[in-house]
C-alpha cells in the first residue's frame, strides 16, 4: 500500500502545553481515514500540525517528500488543503470571491479556475444559486459548503476537514458527508476530523481514535458497533 | 467589505442617495475656488489627509491590522522634502520621491520584524515608531531646526516655475488625492486586495490556502508607509514650513478619527471621513467656547447612526430589506 500522508512522532504544543503528545498516522493513496475523538482530544491540533500552523515536532511526509513544518503556504502549495475548524469562511466577502480565493495559488490561469468552478458547482449546486450573496449570510450548511467548496478551488491531492458537521442538523451534515465521500470515491485522500463517530464511520474504512492528546487506538467500523465501544477506548486511555 | 457583494439591482431613487453627498462636496470645493481663502487651506489639509488616511486603509481596513505609528512615514517624507529642497536647494520632483523611497525602505526594515506581532503588541511597537521618529525630528537639529522647524520650503513645482497660489496647490492636491483613491480602488479589487482581505478575515484560513501572509501584510504597510509619506511632503511644499509638532499623536489620532467616521475597508470611506472632519470643527465655529462640545457630539452622533462609518451607509440603505431575511 503506497503511502500518500505519513506522520511520524508529530507532536504540537500552545506555548509550554504540549496538546498532541508525539503521533504516528498513516494514509493511503485514496483512502478516508477518520479521526475521532472526544473535544479536547488535540484532533484540531493534529490537523493544524500537519498543515505547519501550529508548532511543534516530528515528522510529516507527503507523497514520500518532507513537508515543511513551519511553511504553511508550502504545504497547501504541495496539494495539501485544510477546511480549518469553524468553516474559516471570508464573511464580508461574496460566495464567488471566496471561491475565487480558494484557486488563489493558480494565480491568473482562468481556464483552469472556471474548469474548477463548474466542478465545485456541480458538487453544491446551491453555491451557484448564491455566487453573488456575502458569504457571512449563508446558513450554516451552506457555509460548510463554501468551505469545502473554497478548498476544492485549491486542487487539493488530499483533504484535511476539521469536524464539517459542526453545528449542522443531522439531515445537512449526512449530506456533506456523502459528498466528502462522493469525492473520494473518485480518488481524493481524506483526512477527516470529527466528533460524530457514526457518520465518519459509514465512510471511513479505517479510524484513529484520540483521547487527552494521542492516539489510543486504530480501529475499523466493525470494531465500533455501539457507542459504549468508543466510550472504552477514550476512557480506558485517561 | 465589498460593496459590489449585494445583489439588489441599483434603484433610481437611491442612486440619487448616493449623488447627493458628491454634489455637496463639489459644491463646497466650487465655492473654495471661487472665495480663496481660509477655506482653501482648511480644504487643502483634508485632501493631504485623505491621502493620509487612505494609506492608513490599506493596511488597518483592507488587512485589519493596526498602526499607530503612520506619523512617522508622514514626518520621514515632509522632513526629507523639506530638508533637500529649502536647506539644499533641491528641484520638488527630485526630493519628494527620495522622501517616499526612504519612507518605503524604513517601512520594510521596521515592518519585517515587527508585523509577526498581533492586535496590542503591533499596535505598541508601532506606536513606539511614531514616538522616536518625532523624537528625532526634535534633537537632530542641525538638520531639522529642532522646534524652530524649517521655513520657506518651496511649493510644488519643476524647473524653476512654482505653483502660482494657494488655489494652484489645492488643484494640484485635488489631483494627487483622486489618483491615490484610483489606485487605491484598482488594488482593492485585485488580487492583492482580496489576498488582503482573506488575512483580514482569518490569518489561518488565508494561510492555508496558500497565501503569504507574512510577505502581504509588509506589503500593505510599505503601501501605507507610502502614502504617508508623499501626504507628507505635499503638506511640507503646500504649508511651507514644517515643525515636529506636526508629525505627534495628534496626527494619528485625527487619522483614526477620519478612518472610523468615513468608513474603514471602504474605498472612499477615508476620502469621506477626511473632508468631514477638517470641515466639522469649522462649521461649528459659531458655538465659539462650545465648539469643541458640539464637535465631539457631531462625533458621537455620527458613529451611534453610521456605526461602520459613512461610506457604509449608502450600503446599510439597500441592505436593510435583505437581512431581515436573510
Amino acid at each position: 500500500m503506497e503511502s500518500l500522508l505519513s506522520v511520524e512522532g508529530l507532536s504540537a504544543h500552545y506555548g509550554n502545553v504540549e496538546a498532541l503528545h508525539p503521533t504516528d498516522l498513516k494514509l493511503a493513496s485514496g483512502e478516508l481515514v477518520a479521526v475521532l475523538g472526544p473535544n479536547g482530544a488535540g484532533k484540531s491540533t493534529l490537523l493544524r500540525a500537519i498543515m505547519g500552523l501550529t508548532p511543534g515536532a516530528g515528522r510529516v511526509r507527503f507523497e514520500g517528500v518532507d513537508l515543511p513544518r513551519d511553511d504553511t503556504c508550502a504545504v497547501a502549495m504541495r496539494g495539501v488543503i485544510l477546511v480549518p475548524e469553524g468553516r474559516g469562511i471570508f464573511g464580508p466577502m461574496s460566495v464567488r470571491e471566496n471561491l475565487d480565493l480558494g484557486a488563489y495559488l493558480l494565480g491568473a490561469r482562468h481556464g483552469e479556475i472556471a474548469a474548477r468552478l463548474e466542478r465545485v458547482f456541480a458538487l453544491f449546486p446551491r453555491l451557484k444559486d448564491r455566487q453573488t450573496q456575502l458569504a457571512g449570510s449563508l446558513s450554516g450548511g451552506e457555509q460548510q459548503m463554501l468551505a469545502i467548496g473554497r478548498a476544492m478551488m485549491a486542487g487539493p491531492r488530499l483533504l484535511l476537514l476539521d469536524e464539517p458537521s459542526l453545528g449542522l442538523a443531522p439531515r445537512l451534515a449526512a449530506e456533506i458527508l456523502e459528498t466528502l465521500g462522493q469525492l473520494n470515491r473518485e480518488g481524493l485522500g481524506i483526512l477527516l476530523v470529527e466528533q460524530r463517530a457514526p457518520l465518519a464511520l459509514k465512510l471511513a474504512k479505517r479510524a484513529y481514535l484520540l483521547s487527552v492528546g494521542r492516539v489510543v487506538a486504530e480501529v475499523t467500523p466493525d470494531q465500533i458497533a455501539s457507542p459504549h465501544d468508543l466510550a472504552r477506548y477514550y476512557f480506558a486511555a485517561a | 467589505m465589498t460593496l459590489r457583494a449585494t445583489t439588489l439591482p441599483p434603484r433610481k431613487i437611491s442612486s440619487l442617495y448616493f449623488l447627493l453627498p458628491w454634489l455637496a462636496g463639489a459644491g463646497v470645493l466650487a465655492y473654495a475656488f471661487i472665495a480663496g481663502g481660509y477655506l482653501v487651506t482648511v480644504l487643502g489639509f483634508a485632501a493631504l489627509y485623505a491621502i493620509f488616511v487612505t494609506g492608513l486603509n490599506f493596511f488597518m481596513g483592507y488587512t485589519g491590522q493596526v498602526s499607530f505609528g503612520q506619523n512617522a512615514f508622514a514626518a520621514i517624507g515632509g522632513y526629507t522634502s523639506a530638508v533637500l529642497t529649502a536647506t539644499h536647494g533641491w528641484p520638488v520632483f527630485l526630493a519628494m520621491p527620495l522622501g517616499i523611497a526612504a519612507a518605503a525602505l524604513l517601512a520594510l526594515l521596521i515592518g519585517y520584524p515587527t508585523l509577526r506581532l498581533r492586535g496590542h503588541y503591533l499596535a505598541m511597537a508601532t506606536l513606539a515608531l511614531g514616538m522616536i521618529v518625532q523624537e528625532i525630528a526634535v534633537q537632530w537639529d542641525r538638520v531639522t531646526m529642532g522646534y524652530t522647524g524649517i521655513a520657506a520650503i518651496p511649493a510644488l513645482g519643476a524647473f524653476g516655475w512654482e505653483l502660482p497660489n494657494d488655489r494652484a496647490q489645492l488643484a494640484s492636491l485635488l489631483v494627487a488625492l483622486g489618483f491615490s483613491v484610483w489606485v487605491s480602488s484598482r488594488l482593492k479589487a485585485s488580487r492583492l486586495g482580496h489576498a488582503l482581505a482573506a488575512i483580514a478575515g482569518s490569518e489561518d484560513a488565508a494561510r492555508a490556502l496558500g497565501i503569504d501572509v507574512a510577505r502581504y501584510k509588509l506589503l500593505a504597510f510599505v503601501i501605507a508607509a507610502v502614502y504617508a509619506a508623499f501626504a507628507g511632503s505635499m503638506f511640507a511644499h503646500f504649508v511651507g514650513f514644517i515643525s515636529p509638532e506636526m508629525f505627534g499623536l495628534h496626527m494619528v489620532v485625527l487619522g483614526f478619527t477620519m478612518l472610523y467616521v468615513g468608513g474603514i475597508g471602504t474605498v472612499y470611506g477615508p476620502l469621506i471621513g477626511a473632508f468631514i472632519i477638517s470641515l466639522l470643527p469649522e462649521t461649528f465655529r459659531g458655538f465659539k467656547d462650545y465648539q469643541d462640545l458640539a464637535y465631539g457630539v457631531a462625533l458621537i452622533v455620527i458613529l451611534i447612526y453610521a456605526p461602520k462609518g459613512i461610506a457604509s451607509l449608502s450600503r446599510l440603505w439597500t441592505a436593510r430589506k435583505k437581512e431581515g431575511g436573510a
